[in-house]
């Protein structure tokens, strides 16, 4: 006989293999940064900024900023043009869930 | 290995029978504790604790190669580019100080030298770059004898480099010979070229640099390399391109070239590279019998499968160095992968990567080159993003902060 499981227990389930494979994939993106930014993007010196903890909306705007020339930086604006839109999404929405 | 250590080995890995401990979903052994090997162990714990992590490291501390070249111009110690692996310890990840001998990928063994055997559910090789010491004729005599050094592996040889630099008279010629590319630090010889330079302008300014590259030009950052010769180091620096090392002759101190031959009073001579011993041992060259061609989704060996190889031993996609900095983002790529496939989730369908490698010119300022490389399903491959990446526009000392910054959080980031 075949158990009857819940149909919402099944909807969770479903829900948690896509949620695991999109939060694998926002970690990854922000894995990007770390070698610069520190793991998690808690950096370990004063000259780079911490990404930890910051607000979604400021890391996506400064991603932005440094694609369109708007802030100075001295490799920033070469290695922001390098991601997607939704890359950076992702990537800041993972960063600004992390502990400072 | 004394019977005694080796049980308790035996007791700590379960070395016999299954992998992985009851309590471990699996056993990941990774082999090599440089940017890439010590960066997969770490992230593979932060990012599923219950998979067991065997790392095999045959130093007991952690020698970077990044920065090393500084050691030679005398702006920063052994010390200072050194760090220990109990920040891994922390992690969970189990180190085994001992070299990897072979590997037998039907069983998922690594067999080790001073003994032992570590069973796998999926093997990691990172192990950087071996030398082919036979295309330089004499080569290996002239190294045991210290009558020439390659101080490509930071290390024993970049203190003995040191030391000949410091011993050499000043009116003397260091010769630094540049293999041919593909090789370790595309930007590296350049660098040292400046730091030595620095050290001799300050010490013993009638010395002289002479560079002698195998390749047609310089290979990374030319313009601005070229710059700072011009205004740092004019009457020192002296570069010679198409300049292949086919020999040494320890007797007359001289490099022999095709056609040539060069004297010198510190000889420098780097030989062409190919990947680590173990990728040899293990069958995981697939091209030029140099290099180790991998899925770039997963960075598994396109040659054995359950093993992945990271870093400089890859067959690099394109215009992707061997760098530091690059091995740290294969291994989180290949990170991802062997979780996701050890709790039977597909691996990340797209990984993007990026790589920022400074160089010292001089003691304070600092050039750069960054690049970005998003998977192209196309082509099969990560290829790098156009109009993106780029150099200085200028070489600075705000960079050269910058530089010493990046090593400490890349080295907070594979090791703390």
């Amino acid at each position: 006989m075949i158990p009857r499981i819940p149909l919402g227990a099944v909807l969770t389930c479903a829900a948690f293999a896509a949620n695991a494979q999109d939060s694998a994939v926002a970690r990854s993106l922000a894995a990007t940064c770390a070698n610069c930014h520190g793991t998690d993007g808690r950096s370990a010196t004063r000259e780079v900024p911490a990404l930890a903890g910051q607000p979604k909306e400021f890391l996506v705007s400064q991603m932005k900023a440094f694609q369109e020339g708007k802030r100075p930086a001295t490799v920033m604006h070469q290695i922001a043009k390098g991601y997607t839109d939704a890359q950076i999404d992702l990537l800041a929405g993972y960063l600004s869930a992390q502990k400072k | 290995m004394k019977r005694r250590d080796f049980l308790k080995l035996a007791g700590a890995l379960s070395l016999a029978g299954c992998a992985g401990t009851a309590a471990s979903k699996a056993r990941v052994v990774v082999i090599g504790g440089g940017y890439g090997g010590a960066t997969a162990a770490k992230y593979i714990r932060l990012w599923d604790p219950s998979i067991e992590v065997v790392m095999v490291e045959r130093e007991n501390v952690f020698t970077s190669c990044p920065l090393s070249n500084l050691v030679l111009g005398g702006y920063r110690s052994m010390d200072d580019i050194r760090r220990g692996y109990d920040g891994l310890r922390t992690h969970g990840v189990q180190i085994v100080n001992d070299e990897a001998a072979a590997v037998d990928a039907a069983k998922k063994v690594v067999r080790l030298q001073r003994g032992g055997d570590l069973t796998y559910d999926r093997l990691i090789v990172s192990p950087g770059v071996d030398f082919l010491f036979g295309e330089v004729e004499g080569y290996v005599d002239a190294m045991n004898s210290g009558r020439v050094l390659h101080a490509w592996k930071a290390g024993s040889q970049t203190v003995a480099l040191r030391k000949q630099l410091v011993a050499m008279k000043d009116g003397g010629v260091y010769v630094l010979s540049v293999p041919t590319a593909p090789y370790r630090c595309p930007p590296g010889p350049y660098e040292r070229t400046c730091q030595v330079a620095s050290y001799f302008k300050q010490a013993k300014p009638r010395s002289k640099v002479l560079v002698l590259d195998a390749n047609p030009d310089v290979m990374s950052k030319g313009p601005l390399f070229k710059r700072a010769w011009e205004d740092l180091y004019k009457g020192i620096v002296e570069y010679r391109p198409g300049q292949k090392a086919v020999g040494i002759d320890p007797g007359a101190m001289a490099v022999k070239l095709e056609f040539d031959s060069v004297r010198g009073d510190v000889l420098n001579v780097v030989p062409p590279h190919r990947a680590g011993d173990i990728a040899v041992k293990a069958g995981l060259i697939t091209h030029n019998n140099r290099w180790c061609d991998v899925d770039w989704r997963t960075l598994e060996s396109k040659a054995v499968k359950g093993v992945h190889v990271l870093g400089d031993s890859t067959l690099s996609a394109s215009a992707m160095p061997k760098s530091g900095h690059m091995a740290n983002q294969h291994a989180k790529v290949c990170a991802d992968a062997v979780v996701a496939l050890l709790n039977g989730r597909e691996p990340n369908p797209s990984p993007v990567m990026n790589n920022t490698c400074y160089s010292f010119v001089s003691d304070k300022e600092v050039i750069h080159v960054a690049s970005v490389h998003q998977w192209d399903a196309g082509q099969g491959t990560l290829l790098p993003v156009k109009g993106t990446g780029g150099v200085s526009s200028a070489r600075s000392e705000l960079e050269g902060q910058y530089a010493w910054a990046w090593a400490q959080n890349i080295w907070a980031d594979m090791l703390s």
